[in-house]
């Protein structure tokens, strides 16, 4: 039978302690990636299948999503704008919006959902399977293989993902002035880059990378940890959505004054 | 005497306040099959992790081909796990890969320079030597526990392994798969001379496959020889009820 050692006071309580440790867990896991990242062997039939995945099989939700909210967007702000006779900037303000904030924004969201639920499911189902422990054991790096490759295909798949959403929202939104309007689609696609600068680009993009490595990097981490059998999986894979969208809002949000600072400067 | 390749000594290992291993003493000989028996829980399983750099103990030795595991670099850590086979106990194959791409995975990845035609050779003649040459294309969800457990076999053989470990390969199969599972190992044993530690708290499966027996009870051996010496000749009550209680099960 096994024996009770002397029980380890916590340093704080058990919940402060945990929480500390779980914080050096998710650093040593984030350097570990950048550790791993460089280092041969490179996994990249692996990255591509993962970008396939994580890019191609997410275009419908991601299509759908982006033209209604383009259609939506463009319906609700059209009585404000029309009440001051500004009716016609609003492919200015769709633009705006959808560039700089809608479209990183509802992609990340429904690619945290979509993308980071999954790759939290899929490896923590391996963690509790004794996948990664039979990676291991056959000499074969399970971190290069299952967590490297994610999080690089979140990270180059989201922001061409953003584009794309951008690019259908201003589809959704145009058909919307259009019918409206009766605006033509040069009229409509030369107000909307005259609205929008160099700088807004970079940043949805710069911006775009930071959501994909987090929703990549959060999926991974959860999943990895992952324990307590079938429990376990769900709670990975609720927890890899729940993490990566409250630390989205708050990259949005830190993006947004660096932003902010640039274009004052 | 035969060439040791395992040496333990005083091996420790505990989980936060729960002792598992408590003092583990073993030596496993070349080319022998040792059966490890234990209740669940008693840490076996615990025993062989340790073996593959899985889990570190807290305690005492473990020298695997004279190298001391536990202070070995990952480098030199997977040049020794490409010397040991480890089947897990529920297979633990791949299940988003298919049959072939499972044992085809640590070979790419281990062994450099194989053609296509040297790699798909390597896997059919595996397939056939675990009996299951047409589920080459099949994903382990089409398997039986049967099936899973030979195709988690013929993976670890991919690498030719010197040491064989079995992590319960009969938990969970009805009789006459047991049997064909004790087949194999037995078989494994003969064509790929190979040493092994079968893990188990089936006694048919330690009689069949065994050629010395291990008992480990409160994270200790109480009890290490022949199927009879350890259960015929048993000082320990335990020990002997362990025994009597599979033989009124079977």
């Amino acid at each position: 039978m096994a024996e009770k050692s002397d029980e380890r006071k916590p340093l704080l309580s058990k919940k402060i302690d945990k929480f500390f440790t779980g914080l050096a867990d998710a650093w040593n896991f984030v350097r570990r990636f950048f550790q791993e990242v460089f280092l041969p062997p490179y996994e990249f039939k692996e990255v591509v299948h993962q970008c396939y995945r994580i890019g191609v099989e997410s275009l419908p939700l991601i299509s759908l999503t982006g033209f209604i909210v383009g259609i939506v967007f463009t319906n609700q702000s059209r009585p404000s704008l029309t009440e001051f006779g500004a009716a016609s900037w609003l492919p200015s303000l769709i633009s705006i919006a959808v560039v700089r904030a809608m479209g990183p924004l509802v992609t990340a969201l429904i690619a945290a959902g979509k993308v980071g639920s999954s790759i939290g499911a899929e490896i923590g189902s391996m963690k509790v399977t004794e996948q990664i422990d039979a990676m291991e054991v056959s000499a074969t790096n399970p971190f290069k293989f299952l967590v490297v490759t994610r999080v690089l295909a979140t990270t180059f798949m989201i922001p061409i993902l953003v584009m794309y959403t951008d690019f259908v929202a201003l589809i959704g939104s145009f058909l919307n002035v259009n019918s409206n309007e009766l605006v033509s689609l040069s009229t409509f696609f030369v107000q909307v880059f005259e609205s929008i600068s160099f700088l807004d680009i970079w940043s949805s993009v710069l911006k775009s990378l930071l959501f994909g490595f987090t929703i990549g990097i959060v999926g991974c981490y959860k999943g990895y940890n992952s324990s307590k059998g079938t429990e376990g999986v769900g709670r990975a894979a609720n927890s890899a959505v729940v993490i990566s969208m409250f630390l989205i809002f708050i990259e949005e949000l830190l993006v947004l004054q660096i932003v902010n600072a640039i274009r004052g400067m | 005497m035969a060439e040791k390749v395992v040496e333990i000594r005083g091996l420790k290992k505990s989980f936060g306040d729960l002792k598992v291993l408590q003092g583990v003493d073993l030596d496993l000989f070349k080319e022998e099959n040792l059966v490890v028996l234990g209740k669940s829980g008693s840490g076996k399983s615990v025993l062989i992790k340790i073996m593959v750099g899985l889990l570190k103990q807290d305690a005492g030795t473990m020298h695997v081909f004279g190298k001391e595991v536990s202070q070995l670099n990952s480098k030199q850590l997977n040049e020794l796990r490409l010397k040991i086979g480890f089947s897990f106990q529920n297979s633990a194959l791949y299940d988003s890969m298919t049959v072939k791409e499972n044992l085809e995975f640590p070979l790419v990845r281990n062994v450099k320079n194989l053609t296509k035609g040297e790699i798909q050779k390597k896997i059919e003649g595996l397939l056939d030597s675990v009996g299951l040459p047409q589920t080459i294309n099949q994903m382990p969800s089409e398997l039986s526990g049967g099936q899973k457990k030979r195709i988690g076999v013929a993976r670890t053989l991919i690498l030719d392994p010197e040491i064989m470990l079995y992590d319960e390969p009969t938990a969970g199969l009805d009789p006459i798969t047991c049997m064909d599972i004790n087949n194999l190992i037995n078989e494994v044993r003969e064509q790929f001379k190979t040493t092994s530690i079968v893990i188990t708290h089936d006694l048919t499966c330690a009689k069949v496959t065994g050629d010395r027996m291990a008992v480990l009870l409160d994270g200790q051996f109480k009890a290490v020889g022949t199927f009879n010496e350890v259960f015929a000749d048993a000082d320990d009550q335990r020990v002997k009820s362990f025994y009597d209680y599979n033989f009124i099960e079977s």
